[in-house]
């Protein structure tokens, strides 16, 4: 099983072989993003930007105005906090051919506490217009994902995470921009979910079966742009609907699925992730359970509050 | 051509552009005079004799590339643009209006000739550090300048460019600093000869020349207002090595300046002439053309 920041480095160092345009700028996390292998097999691409992440962000716009297609490497909370505002003027406001690779979103991110947690970024990410927002599952969709970004022009969000959870797809996975993806059919409810959360919700949705409450699981990995009309159609059958993130409740996926269903088709929809709270160091088994995102987690509170509904 | 008629065209050109920047804000009702007359000077030897530029081909991609760091005085560099022939003066008049090319601040999606857009203050220098190592390496031959303001110089996003610019061994990008000593608002003068204006010089008796130089730079220190120091420092960057020091020219300026009722005077960073003071500006500019 590999980690999304290793499939981003071993796809980019793959995919950099034939295409000359990508480099890669590092905000000096090389040795955790793992774009310390895009250093080794590509040196004269690799530009080391230094603790300057606002800096990297001018810089690779610049480039990409000269044909290159900058590849950035930081933590998640640095691109989406410190660096803001250069990837909202820079980036976003002029459509800049980055990339924004986003490591170490989420809670998972090796005992850093809430200082490196990000839980918002989903929210101000797809909160931007023009800006492509991507959150993988599993090392299949994320190299798949890379691919698609490196061919598309414009800017891309993707959002990685520094451990993996576990796999849904294959080497055969094929990337359809906007499109959800079905992990299971299920009739009594719908489970929505982004990122590897979606592998810990298809493992809780198994693991309901067993109690007889059959859920669907639909995964969301492109969350900007979606498909909105087959996000919908998903939903027609159900009337209630759980949404799942690895993020604040408040602006992701949870926000994104009530915006659209109650202006189109209103049910309930019932949103776990982090309730208006910061996280902590702990391990992430800790943390996903303390957080309820843990398989375990998901199941236990999807149960009770079906029993309510 | 001996050096006073030489630059005898280029203060023609500074005048007219400072009558433009004036009249134009008046005429939409909203926009900065002070920064675009501080750099006035500066924008017109850059476009007129330093860079190399094609205004009727202004994707031609060898040319010199310039960023207006301090987005906000994009007035003037919409006048100096439009005196060179990127676009009719007569365009001007649409500035801020909607629906215009030229907004506020400076947005390259909208108006061809701009490098990038800018505004959120302290980016520039980024991209044109970008810019510069972009071209190194694809061995381009074009040449970069970036004009920074002394006041978003308190932005440390430009320090992290300052410090990364030299690492890079960029001596194809040049940074200017348009240091008029004067900002928005800013803080009170506390004693004689702490600013050039009505208020503090945010980098009194801050040595940013060896600053600059410690971290890396080639420091040019000039008038801001001088042709012929202006022309000669920007001829010198264009002829450092493409691998060597970046140049930081320090050009002291004045903001304002030009007009006897802007000069120094910090409440001009953002304000509308009335009809007597565009009467006065006619007459201290020599601008012949007829009263409105």
């Amino acid at each position: 099983m590999k980690a999304l920041r290793d499939a981003w480095a071993d796809t980019l160092v793959s995919l950099a072989k034939e295409d000359q345009r990508i480099v890669v700028l590092d905000g000096d996390l090389a040795n955790s993003t793992k774009a310390d292998k895009f250093a080794a097999a590509h040196p004269d691409r690799f530009l080391e930007m230094g603790i300057a992440e606002q800096n990297m962000v001018g810089v690779a716009v610049g480039m990409a105005t000269l044909g290159f297609v900058p590849w950035l490497s930081s933590f998640t909370v640095f691109f989406t906090h410190r660096a803001v505002d250069p990837i909202r003027m820079l980036v976003a406001q002029t459509n800049a051919n980055v990339k924004i690779g986003a490591a170490y979103s989420g809670l998972m991110t090796g005992f850093t506490g809430k200082t490196h947690q990000d839980v918002e970024d989903l929210a101000i990410m797809r909160a931007m217009p023009g800006m492509t927002v991507l959150a993988p599952a599993d090392q299949y969709e994320c190299a798949a994902m890379i691919k698609w970004a490196n061919d598309y022009h414009g800017p891309v969000y993707l959002r990685l995470t520094r451990d993996a959870s576990g796999e849904v797809f294959g080497t055969d996975y094929q990337f359809a921009i906007g499109e959800p993806r079905w992990l299971r059919q299920g009739e009594h409810a719908l489970l929505i979910s982004t990122g590897p959360q979606s592998v810990r919700c298809l493992e809780a949705a198994n693991e309901l079966a067993k109690q007889q409450i059959d859920l669907g699981v639909l995964h969301i990995p492109s969350i900007k742009p979606l498909n909105e009309s087959a996000l919908l159609d998903a939903c027609s059958a159900y009337d209630l609907i759980f949404t799942v993130e690895e993020h604040s409740i408040f602006g992701g996926l949870g926000g994104l699925v009530a915006e659209l269903l109650s202006a189109n088709a209103p049910r309930r929809v019932i949103r776990y992730g982090l309730e208006d709270k910061w996280g902590e160091s702990a391990p992430n088994n800790f943390l996903l359970d303390k957080y309820g995102l843990s398989a375990l987690q998901v199941s236990q509170r999807i149960a009770a509050d079906f029993k309510r509904k | 051509m001996n050096a006073d008629s030489n630059y005898s065209e280029l203060e023609e050109l500074s005048r007219r552009g400072r009558w433009l920047v004036l009249s134009t804000v008046a005429g939409s009702g909203a926009g900065h005079v002070g920064g675009p007359m501080s750099a006035m000077d500066v924008l017109i030897s850059l476009f007129f004799r330093g860079m190399d530029i094609k205004p009727e081909e202004p994707g031609w991609p060898d040319r010199d590339r310039f960023v207006l760091s301090k987005g906000h005085s994009a007035i003037g560099l919409y006048t100096v643009m439009a005196l060179r022939g990127f676009f009719p003066v007569e365009e001007l008049k649409t500035f801020d209006k909607g629906n215009s090319r030229l907004q506020g601040h400076p947005d390259v999606t909208k108006l061809p000739g701009l490098e990038t857009s800018t505004g959120s203050l302290g980016m520039g220098l980024s991209v044109g550090l970008g810019f510069a190592l972009g071209a190194q390496r694809k061995q381009q031959r074009f040449h970069t300048f970036v004009m920074v303001g002394d006041g978003e110089l308190q932005e440390g996003m430009v320090w992290e460019a300052l410090h990364v610019a030299p690492r890079y061994q960029l001596g194809n990008l040049t940074a200017i600093l348009d240091w008029n000593g004067l900002q928005q608002f800013g803080w009170l003068k506390q004693q004689d000869g702490d600013g050039r204006g009505d208020r503090r010089d945010p980098w009194n008796n801050v040595d940013l020349a060896a600053i600059f130089a410690d971290l890396g730079w080639r420091v040019v220190q000039i008038d801001g207002h001088r042709f012929d120091e202006i022309i000669p420092a920007i001829q010198e960057s264009k002829a450092q090595p493409p691998v060597g020091c970046p140049t930081m020219i320090l050009a002291r300026t004045l903001k304002g300046k030009g007009l006897s009722f802007t000069e120094g005077k910090f409440e001009w960073h953002s304000k509308v002439a009335n009809s007597t003071e565009l009467d006065l500006a006619r007459r201290e500019l020599q601008i012949v053309e007829a009263a409105k």
